[in-house]
């Protein structure tokens, strides 16, 4: 059986898809990517459908040995890189294509310098169970996933295939993510709780990614918001990306792991196309956010699906671009051992 | 965008989703319409609905915006709660063996004090009798269920344990739960049930169902390590009683 040991297991590396739906009736988060565009990405390149389990990395990569057989591997992310250790050479690969290793070899996931995600597919996707439709790892509930929690050293995740499928590697130029100014929001669904001078604040104050931030959610440290009819509502469903705001003033922004109900008030909603990109920052980020309607949203969102389209369409075989093949690299005879060679990608 | 129909408000969530919210109070008429809607809902698949979370007093729709715009959804649900009644019926009904001593009840003196009760008034208040499944949230399979007796409605506690066992039987205000995983909580613990509410290695890892019906049945400490041991051995399965 092939399958991906664990050496170093990075801060919080789960096993991710698009989220597990048809179940918040239940109290089951949807769970998911934090980043779909990049999970997106990452199982194209790899060869996989775009819903496929795959690696999420967040703020320090893992390391992994491949067990037996051989893997194809894509990782997408914004700056990330591959670092791969094959018969005691070392090679970088750049994120944004896929590559083939062999029994033996070790590669470790290296996010990029700005961003706290990225994804690592294997071709083929990985041989865990679909719990309610879904590979999502919810670890507040140990569910799903593997075995449900973040890995740990030791752990040895199995593979769909034992063999990678021999084709041309596939690779992209590293997307431009473009990050909005501000995040965009629509108002509501208790923006009534909360004084006209509080939208004011929420809306022109600069707040900061708090440390205590997770998949659940990004706690943000800034000006406290205050409420006009208190801080508790009858337990209501939660939106993802919707803004809570407890009784300390203080917003919540609710992501993938979210609750699926709660009783404090949601002074407004993150819009679809700014969800990614808010998933994309760093905690000691700062930002601000904007109030637009559902008319601009629904553009917003018809740009983002139109440019996730055409960055879609540069995926190409990788020998387009004219790189150096890695197997080759690899065998070249060269000076300390140590292959330095940034695999790049040329438009 | 706020449509207001009779009671009815429509909220926006976002550009993909909105809460339909009933009324402004938590009862079981109110309560019965939104699960009854939302069962109605789910079974005709309305094209462009991806999801629905029904809560006390609200249905959170959420949509795919390419498929349909929200006004003309809302249009819909609207329509379809004109329909039916606002009866809720069908649910299956449990009873859940509890145990309400020792250190399985660390709150059912203080709770028996508060309400000038003895502690086993205050356990025939609550065992016994049918509790109806709100909503559930806040935990996988953490049904809020009601109404609780009045003489043993408390507010919360004022000083919420940072840990609560998993399988704490519970009340607060009107509700009554039970914990369906190790959290932590701000109810009064009454009682433990060894029943698993929320397994994720279960074919069906929650148990209950918005519209069920729950009863509590006293058993002692011995019958209590009996039945978890069963449970752990996989030779008891739970099977819900008649339809409510």
């Amino acid at each position: 059986m092939s399958g991906l040991r664990v050496v170093s297991p990075g801060l919080h590396t789960t096993v991710q898809d698009l989220g597990r739906f048809g179940a918040q009736h239940l109290g089951i988060p949807v769970s998911g990517a934090m980043d779909p565009v990049n999970l997106r990405l990452a199982n194209l390149l790899a060869g996989n459908d775009e819903n496929g389990g795959a690696f999420e990395c967040l703020v320090q990569g893992p390391g992994f040995e491949v067990v037996a057989g051989s893997v194809r591997l894509a990782l997408a992310g914004p700056g990330a890189r591959i670092e791969a250790v094959s018969g005691g050479r070392t090679v970088e690969i750049a994120g944004y294509r896929s590559f083939t290793l062999m029994a033996g070899d070790c590669v470790t996931v290296q996010l990029g310098a700005d961003a706290a995600v990225a994804y690592l597919a294997v071709g083929g996707g990985l041989a865990l169970p679909h719990v309610m439709g879904s590979q999502a790892t919810f670890s507040r509930g140990a569910l799903g996933g593997y075995k449900g929690r973040p890995l740990r050293a030791g752990d040895e995740v199995p593979l769909v295939r034992g063999e990678a499928v021999p084709r041309a590697e596939l690779g992209m130029p590293a997307p431009d993510f473009a990050e909005p100014a501000r995040i965009r929001i629509m108002l509501g669904p208790q923006d009534d709780y909360f004084s006209k001078s509080a939208i004011e604040t929420f809306l022109s104050q600069a707040y900061t990614i708090s440390l205590q931030s997770d998949r659940m959610g990004f706690r943000l440290a800034g000006p406290k918001l205050e409420h006009a009819k208190g801080f508790n509502i009858a337990s209501d469903g939660i939106a993802p990306g919707a803004i809570q705001v407890p009784g300390s003033g203080e917003p919540i922004i609710l992501l993938a792991d979210r609750q699926t109900t709660g009783g404090y008030p949601k002074i407004g909603v993150v819009i679809s196309a700014d969800l990614p990109a808010l998933a994309r920052m760093q905690m000691g980020r700062t930002l601000s956010f904007q109030a637009v309607g559902f008319d601009e949203a629904r553009k917003a969102a018809a740009e983002f699906a139109g440019w996730f389209t055409n960055i879609k369409d540069t995926i190409r075989n990788v020998d387009d671009y004219g790189v150096i093949d890695l197997k080759a690299l690899l065998e070249q005879n060269l000076i300390g051992g140590v292959v330095d060679a940034k695999v790049s990608l040329v438009d | 965008m706020t449509l207001e129909n009779k009671t009815i408000r429509f909220l926006p969530c976002g550009d993909a989703a909105f809460t339909m919210e009933f009324g402004a109070s938590v009862d079981r008429a109110t309560n019965a319409k939104v699960i009854a809607l939302y069962r109605r809902v789910h079974a005709r698949a309305i094209p462009g609905v991806i999801e629905m979370i029904p809560t006390f007093r609200s249905l959170l729709v959420s949509f795919d915006p390419d498929l349909v715009n929200p006004a003309s959804l809302q249009e819909k649900l609207l329509e379809c709660l004109d329909e039916g009644g606002g009866e809720v019926s069908g649910g299956r009904s449990w009873t859940l063996p509890a145990c309400y001593e020792g250190e399985f009840a660390p709150d059912l003196a203080d709770v028996a004090k508060e309400a000038g009760l003895s502690e086993a008034e205050v356990v025939k208040l609550h065992a016994g009798r049918p509790y109806f499944v709100y909503m559930i949230g806040f935990l996988p399979g953490f049904g809020y269920m009601g109404d609780v007796a009045e003489p043993i409605r408390l507010p919360r506690r004022t000083h919420p344990r940072t840990r609560v066992p998993r399988g704490s039987v519970a009340i607060a205000g009107e509700m009554t739960a039970v914990y369906s995983l190790e959290s932590p909580g701000g109810w009064h613990l009454l009682g433990h049930t060894p029943v698993p509410l929320f397994d994720p290695e279960a074919d069906r890892p929650v148990l209950l169902a918005p519209g069920d019906t729950v009863t509590f049945e006293p058993v002692g400490l011995r019958d209590h390590q009996l039945i978890a041991d069963d449970i752990a051995n996989g030779r008891r399965i739970l099977t819900a009683g008649e339809a409510a």
